[in-house]
């Protein structure tokens, strides 16, 4: 391992330098050490002589390394001269005594100005995202206007192909989630309810909790999931392939061909998706009630009448087709910010499913401050 | 024929009767080629005839389905993973778009082998990334740039730099021109020949551009019909009477580099 790649011998003001070897990528950590050496011996050098002739194979590492050595001695004023190449390197030992040397590295910001620095910039972040969601929201309402005055623009066969991704295939699963919801709120109603003897209140609790608020969260958060992320990652690699830039320049808007028929699919989608959605979560929590609190279906259905009244359900599907359109504007708006790298495409849909589950929670929030103040 | 030639040279790639094939549709069928140590080859045929798929065939991304492929000697079909390895360090290969990753700025594009492979310095590790772009034609300001904020010749050059960062012997080039100017692309060729002379390497070129084959190539093969019907100096191909080579190499697009060739 440690081969002398490289011997020097002083002569007064004179240094020989003989090298020998294989000059190349594998011994370049040796030869960098022995190269630290020689340009380390102190004491007055005036000329430098370097003997290639020994060295068996030289490449780029190599060569750099010799143009380092080059480099060293001729910034301490040293005449310095390289004997010896063989022919075959002297081209390679040219190419590389023409790199300019890298100006002195920058001084990365300080720890405090850098956490401060990005502080501020994922204060601008939310601010920028925020003008882009009201920017396209403004360009949706436009292209539905447009649709509006001339309805044969508007893409059909997009749309019923969007809802049958986000409607029609996504109906099993938000089927089984709810359902399981609902029995789980039964059966955890049951249980503590039992200990006041209060058992058939567990139909109120799961009755209203699903219609109001259950259902159509659980709805929106899988279809987050499930459609807001696929929006994002479609329209994110379609913006990488410069397909979007392609419908621009043919006269067409890629908010009305691409983003119009997504947000519409959902905005129709989701409330079918919430109704269903709903029952199935009844469903499952009456087939508790019977099978583990002994509450039998009809007077299940019976006790469900007097508990909640259409204003229930109505509150929940109300909420449904606004969180619709948040989790479409989000996902169009995080697909539309992909840049070049597929790192950005994986990092823009996170964004967007982060983003609209608190969206649509936070909307909840104030739809149920609404709802109470007009006493609904 | 190529085997003919052969003689007294060292052959550095050997395909010897390889079929690949996807389905029902084979796109090679029982091909020949010799590539030798030091040479630019020249790796024509028409679009879709196959050339990316003998490159990828060889570089083992695509499975064969008969044949043998030599590199350095070794037959890479019964090679173990460690020899595998090995050869795969001596070879570096320029994509056709580049295929630099675009998570990684240019300098860590160029370092990552070097990085992954070698023992070396962080500080030799910069001058080194220095140096590999100087020595493809850029310079330092594109260091720390994407891969998405480059043009196309310099995403080119780049993606060289890096397929030559290991200092391989053999380099593998899919059509390294494609979308370049023709000034560029000239630099580019003229880039390819200095490296190939300084570094001493074996390149195998997948090209459509007639200007390169005329200016750097030491030799063509010809990919047609699912066969390397030809493989030659410019001079066999032109003096060829095989329909397709006499269309490629006489045909109207080759007169103009012909004309300019009977000048110098």
């Amino acid at each position: 391992m440690s081969e002398t790649l490289l011997e020097g011998t002083a002569e007064g003001g004179r240094l020989r330098l003989a090298a020998a070897g294989a000059w190349i990528a594998k011994n370049a950590r040796s030869l960098e050490a022995q190269i630290d050496v020689a340009t380390g011996q102190r004491g007055t050098i005036n000329e430098v002589s370097i003997d290639m002739a020994g060295v068996e194979r030289l490449d780029t590492f190599g060569a750099w390394l010799l143009e380092r050595l080059v480099r060293a001695f001729s910034a301490r004023g040293c005449a310095t001269e390289v004997a010896g190449l063989k022919p075959d390197y002297r081209s390679l030992v040219e190419e590389v005594h023409a790199v300019t040397p890298e100006p002195a590295a920058k001084r990365g910001p300080s720890q405090i100005t850098y956490a401060l620095a990005s502080i501020g910039q994922s204060v601008a972040t939310v601010g920028t995202s925020f003008a882009a969601f009201v920017n396209l929201l403004g360009a949706l309402t436009v292209a539905l206007g447009r649709v509006a005055m001339q309805p044969r623009r508007f893409r059909f066969t997009s749309l019923v192909h969007q809802l049958d991704n986000v409607g029609w295939r996504g109906l099993p699963i938000i089927l089984l989630i709810t359902f399981l919801v609902g029995c789980i709120i039964a059966q955890q109603g049951i249980f503590h309810f039992g200990k006041f003897g209060a058992d058939i209140y567990v139909v109120d609790m799961v009755g209203i909790l699903v219609l109001r608020e259950l259902g159509v969260l659980i709805v929106c958060i899988m279809v987050a999931g499930r459609s807001g992320s696929a929006y994002t990652a479609e329209l994110g690699s379609m913006k990488m392939r410069e397909e979007i830039d392609a419908l621009q320049t043919m006269g067409f808007d890629p908010v009305e061909v691409l983003l119009l028929p997504r947000v519409v699919a959902l905005i129709i989608g989701v409330p079918i998706l919430t109704f269903f959605g709903s029952m199935a979560a009844l469903y499952g929590g009456g087939l508790v009630c019977w099978l583990y609190g002994g509450i039998e279906p009809h007077v299940f259905i019976e006790r469900l009448k007097e508990a909640i009244s259409l204003d229930h359900f109505k509150v929940g599907i109300i909420k449904a087709p606004f969180m619709a359109l948040i989790i479409g504007v989000v996902a169009c708006v995080e697909g539309l910010a992909v840049k070049g790298s597929a790192e950005s495409l994986g990092l823009q849909t996170t964004a967007s499913v982060v983003e609209s589950i608190f969206l649509v929670i936070v909307l909840d929030g104030f739809f149920a401050i609404f709802f109470a103040s007009i006493g609904m | 024929m190529a085997k003919a030639r052969g003689n007294g040279k060292d052959v550095v790639i050997e395909v010897r009767d390889v079929v690949v094939g996807f389905g029902d549709h084979v796109v090679l069928d029982h091909v020949d080629l010799d590539v030798y140590r030091g040479e630019i080859l020249g790796f024509v045929g028409g679009s879709g005839a196959g050339k990316t798929v003998l490159m990828r065939t060889i570089i083992g991304l695509l499975p064969r389905r008969e044949g043998t492929i030599c590199v350095f000697g070794v037959d890479l079909t019964r090679a173990s993973d460690a020899e595998r390895h090995a050869i795969e360090q001596r070879w570096g290969v320029l994509f056709q778009q580049g295929a630099l990753f675009s998570s990684l700025t240019v300098r860590e594009n160029l370092q990552f082998p070097i990085r992954e492979f070698l023992d070396v310095s962080p500080r030799l590790l910069d001058e080194l990334a220095v140096a590999k772009l100087e020595m493809v034609g850029l310079d330092t300001s594109v260091l720390e740039k994407f891969p998405a904020e480059l043009s196309g010749g310099m995403t080119k050059r780049v993606a060289l730099a890096r397929a030559l960062a290991l200092d391989p012997e053999i380099v593998f080039l899919d059509e390294p021109t494609s979308g370049l100017d023709p000034i560029g692309a000239g630099d580019f060729d003229e880039l390819i020949a200095t490296l190939q002379r300084t570094l001493g390497l074996t390149v195998f070129m997948v090209t459509h551009d007639l200007d390169s084959l005329h200016t750097v190539c030491d030799r063509i093969a010809v990919l047609a019909d699912h066969k390397v019907i030809a493989a030659g100096t410019m001079d066999t191909m032109l003096a060829s009477e095989h329909p397709w080579l006499k269309s490629y190499f006489r045909g109207k697009r080759s007169r103009a580099s012909g004309a300019t060739r009977a000048q110098t």
